[in-house]
């Protein structure tokens, strides 16, 4: 007998008459934020969010964010990038002096010598917990090049913000890899305090079409 | 109202002056007070601490004297005996495969005072810097919330201290003072520290178990603060005392 | 090879120098409280929290009653995905597995209660693998394969989703060739929807809108992170606690840590008396669950609670942790009945329970006890108890008993009437 018919009719024997009983879930929590808000409260409620975890957060139109990605790679002295295959390309038309490398099997954003920021978009996120969803759609790349420790500047459609955690996980094709980051990470010890490790590595640029 | 008064066993033996000022409590607010002769315990201790055999027989035993019938209510002045009957003897009784048998409401008497009779204001006094200790079972177990504040802030002339971390665990715990005495000394320690941060005289509560753990830590200490249960409060002196 | 934690002192003889220890004293206390403000706040601003709770519960509660048909369909899912799972049934199992699949290659393995449970660290080194562990400040190893735990296997997609607080899994899952992932057969949830509940309700629980980085995998993901990838499904004494019908509540645990946090035991001991991680009033009652309550370390740690109720308060997925510490305390005595010798303690609980159940025998041993106790008590206190007593006489006094008990005194009332 394998193990796996082991663990099986064990789990049946345990569970004896008990086995197949149906329990409902009831669902009657909250998938949505309140009627009070209204879109651009959602937005604010975003940004408000992910302030608060130390993160830059800022607002540009449609037609300011090539300046804006150079302004934030600028203030950062980045001089070497890297891109996901489908980024794009208007977004970077402003860069100068700038090097983009497009990304690929060698590129390493975590090793030492790897490029200095990485820019993405992003596949959804998350109002209520101030979260950004990546899932290595168009422009967003592979998991390993937002590893990068340096700096990501990633990029967010006003459109892409969802009010709650339910509306971003429905928003998401099931089947590819998902990274959701919130805030900085936490050193989770005895003392658990709050680690600054991170803090400084992401930049979120919210556009939205009306500014 | 005809109320019977379950005074459980600690208090019976340890306390007795707590089951008088209860008697003296509800007598002064009109009501008449039975005290069934045959109880003795309700198998709290015994369930808590795994013995389930001897709990359901003293369950068994405290449903024969109270569904006896003749009085409205059934009244104990400790909160943990009152969770034991009301939470815990259905399962001691489905642990040893049985029925419930049916019972009258057992009330924690800051429960009776207030949701049943509809008082706060027994016309007590008590000129004293008083701290109340929100025991587990209270807090917990029968979700006393702040009806024993309620009939305290009413109280003439007593001054209420707020513990810090007040809803802490005390460490008593029953059999746990004994088993794991140096976690339990070590958790009293902390709550005799933040009593004593109050400057209160006294350090009330509605369980004389856990006042005795914390008591017994004060006294050790020679602290002179003195414990004394919320009825002993409300009832006032007795004569002659 | 080493194997796998468990308990081997009773919890307290353990707990003496853990609490001896200052500055551990210190840091729990800092962090408990630290904690349990983060948690407090999560938990205030968010307005259904009882309604999460409540889908919590039954979520898992449907998965612990459909376990077997659940696995299946994630085994299903996985493979779909170009995963492959292997099953084990003890923790040694278990550990041999994933260092069979490792193949002495150097591993990435960041910290994971299962991992620590089947000691899987041993177990690699013994294969000849270097284990890196990895953490926040830890710089990350030129490896190309990892080994992680999971925290939540979604049945109906394969999914596995990994919350996390240092960053270091992250990388895990995205660089290295080869991933092995270890789950407890208790982790899977049915269906996609009950995500978006434990997503909420298991970090605000742990203090945290969201924990700082979620990973969520299935399978393989052509062109992004490992191509190879393993999971490990570990019995371990679970279905042991799934024929509990009071204890397999337990299993419904998601991983939080809020019952530690609150813990009032816990934050004096920290997890070493507990013997296997995580300990704390989850670990008191899984350990004996898995592994039943055969020794003597085991066997105490029903014991090391006060019953004080605070951990089933805060559970997102409401485990009444006391209600299954009483239940594994009756199982103990249960087991120590049939002793050829009945236990001190038990000797005392029959005779207990034999006078009060008589009022006639309860009044005399009343009288009897009273007298006794008044014997030894000085200035109305008793300061110290002979034998097992004496415990309580360490530290404490105990107050001496009055001549009068009440049910003398009401019957003098009466008849002075």
């Amino acid at each position: 007998m394998t193990s796996r018919d082991r663990v099986l009719r064990r789990i049946r024997d345990a569970l004896g008459p008990a086995r197949g009983t149906p329990v409902p879930v009831p669902r009657d929590y909250r998938r949505h934020l309140g009627a009070e808000y209204a879109r651009a409260d959602v937005i604010a409620l975003f940004t408000e969010r992910i302030a608060a975890h130390g993160t830059p957060v800022r607002h540009v139109g449609a037609g300011g964010l090539p300046t804006a990605l150079a302004a934030a790679l600028w203030a950062r002295e980045a001089a070497r990038i890297a891109v996901p295959a489908g980024l794009p390309a208007g977004w970077l038309a402003e860069l100068e002096g700038v090097a983009v490398v497009p990304d690929g099997p060698g590129v390493d954003p975590a090793a030492p010598d790897g490029p200095d920021a990485v820019v993405t978009g992003c596949a959804a996120a998350v109002a209520e917990t101030g979260t950004i969803v990546l899932d290595g759609g168009r422009g967003q790349g592979r998991r390993a090049l937002t590893l990068c420790p340096r700096l990501h500047v990633c990029v967010v459609h006003a459109d892409q913000i969802a009010g709650t955690v339910a509306e971003a996980a429905a928003r998401l094709p099931p089947g590819r890899p998902q990274t959701w980051l919130t805030g900085p990470a936490v050193a989770r010890g005895p003392a658990r305090e709050r680690s600054p490790h991170g803090a400084a590595a992401l930049e979120v640029l919210v556009v939205e079409d009306w500014l | 109202m005809r109320v019977a008064l379950f005074v459980a066993c600690y208090n019976d033996a340890l306390f007795p002056a707590t089951g008088r000022a209860v008697v003296r409590l509800l007598e002064r607010l009109g009501h008449q007070v039975v005290f069934p002769a045959a109880q003795t315990c309700c198998g709290q201790m015994h369930w808590s601490t795994g013995y389930r055999a001897e709990a359901a027989a003293l369950a068994s035993g405290f449903a024969e004297v109270f569904s006896g019938g003749g009085f409205d209510a059934v009244v104990t002045p400790s909160a943990s005996c009152a969770a034991a009957v009301r939470r815990d003897h259905a399962r001691i009784f489905r642990a040893a495969g049985r029925d419930a048998p049916p019972l009258p409401p057992v009330h924690e008497l800051t429960e009776f005072l207030v949701d049943v009779l509809g008082v706060t204001d027994v016309g007590a006094s008590f000129p004293h810097r008083v701290a109340y200790h929100p025991t587990c079972h209270a807090t917990r177990a029968l979700g006393a919330g702040d009806r024993p504040l309620r009939l305290l802030r009413a109280v003439r002339s007593l001054e209420l201290a707020e513990i810090p971390a007040a809803d802490e665990c005390c460490g008593f715990g029953g059999t746990f003072a004994l088993k794991n005495a140096d976690v339990s000394v070590a958790l009293v320690a902390d709550k005799v520290r933040h009593i004593r941060a109050t400057a209160a005289d006294v350090v009330c509560a509605v369980d004389n178990s856990c006042l005795a753990h914390i008591g017994g830590a004060l006294s050790r200490l020679r602290s002179g603060v003195r414990v004394l249960h919320l009825a002993d409060i409300l009832a006032g002196p007795e004569d002659g005392a | 090879m080493t194997a796998a934690p468990r308990p081997r002192l009773r919890f307290a003889d353990a707990a003496r120098p853990a609490l001896a220890d200052t500055a551990l004293r210190r840091d729990l206390r800092d962090g408990a409280a630290a904690v349990r403000a983060r948690r407090a706040a999560a938990v205030a601003e968010t307005p259904d929290w009882a309604e999460l709770r409540a889908a919590g519960r039954a979520l898992k509660d449907r998965t612990l009653l459909n376990l077997d048909a659940c696995l299946e369909r994630l085994e299903r899912a996985v493979t779909a995905a170009g995963g492959t799972v292997h099953w084990a049934v003890g923790a040694a199992e278990a550990a041999r597995t994933v260092a069979r699949l490792a193949g002495g290659a150097a591993v990435a393995m960041p910290a994971a209660p299962v991992l620590e449970e089947i000691g899987a660290a041993d177990a690699l080194a013994a294969a000849g693998s270097t284990v890196h562990r990895t953490g926040a400040d830890a710089e990350f190893p030129a490896v190309r394969t990892a080994v992680t735990g999971v925290d939540v296997m979604v049945a109906e997609t394969g999914a596995m989703v990994l919350l996390e607080w240092a960053g270091d899994a992250r990388r895990c899952l995205a660089v290295p060739d080869a991933l092995i992932t270890v789950a407890g057969i208790e982790q899977v949830v049915p269906d996609r929807a009950d995500l978006e509940v434990l997503l909420r309700s298991l970090p605000r629980s742990a203090g945290e809108r969201l924990t700082p980085a979620v990973s969520v995998w299935t399978g393989v993901a052509p062109g992004d992170g490992p191509a190879a990838f393993h999971l490990v499904l570990v019995d371990n004494g679970r279905t042991r606690a799934l024929a509990d019908e009071i204890g397999r509540a337990a299993l419904r645990c998601v991983g939080c840590a809020a019952c530690l946090d609150v813990c009032p035991v816990y934050e004096r001991t920290g997890p070493g008396p507990y013997g296997a991680p995580p300990g704390g009033p989850i670990g008191a009652v899984r350990v004996p669950l898995q592994r039943g309550v055969g020794s003597a370390a085991t066997a105490s740690l029903p014991f090391a609670s006060t019953l004080c109720g605070a951990c089933a308060d805060v559970c997102p997925v409401e485990i009444d942790i006391p209600e299954v510490l009483v239940h594994l305390r009756g199982e103990v005595v249960d087991a120590r009945r049939g002793r050829p010798v009945p236990t001190p303690e038990l000797a005392v609980m029959r005779a207990a329970a034999w006078t009060m159940g008589d009022p006639q025998r309860y009044e005399a041993a009343l009288r009897g006890g009273v007298r006794w106790a008044r014997l030894l008590s000085r200035g109305g206190r008793i300061r110290r108890l002979p034998g097992r007593f004496g415990a309580w006489t360490d530290a404490r006094d105990l107050p001496a008993p009055p001549a009068r008990s009440f049910r003398v005194w009401w019957r003098d009332r009466a008849g002075a009437r």
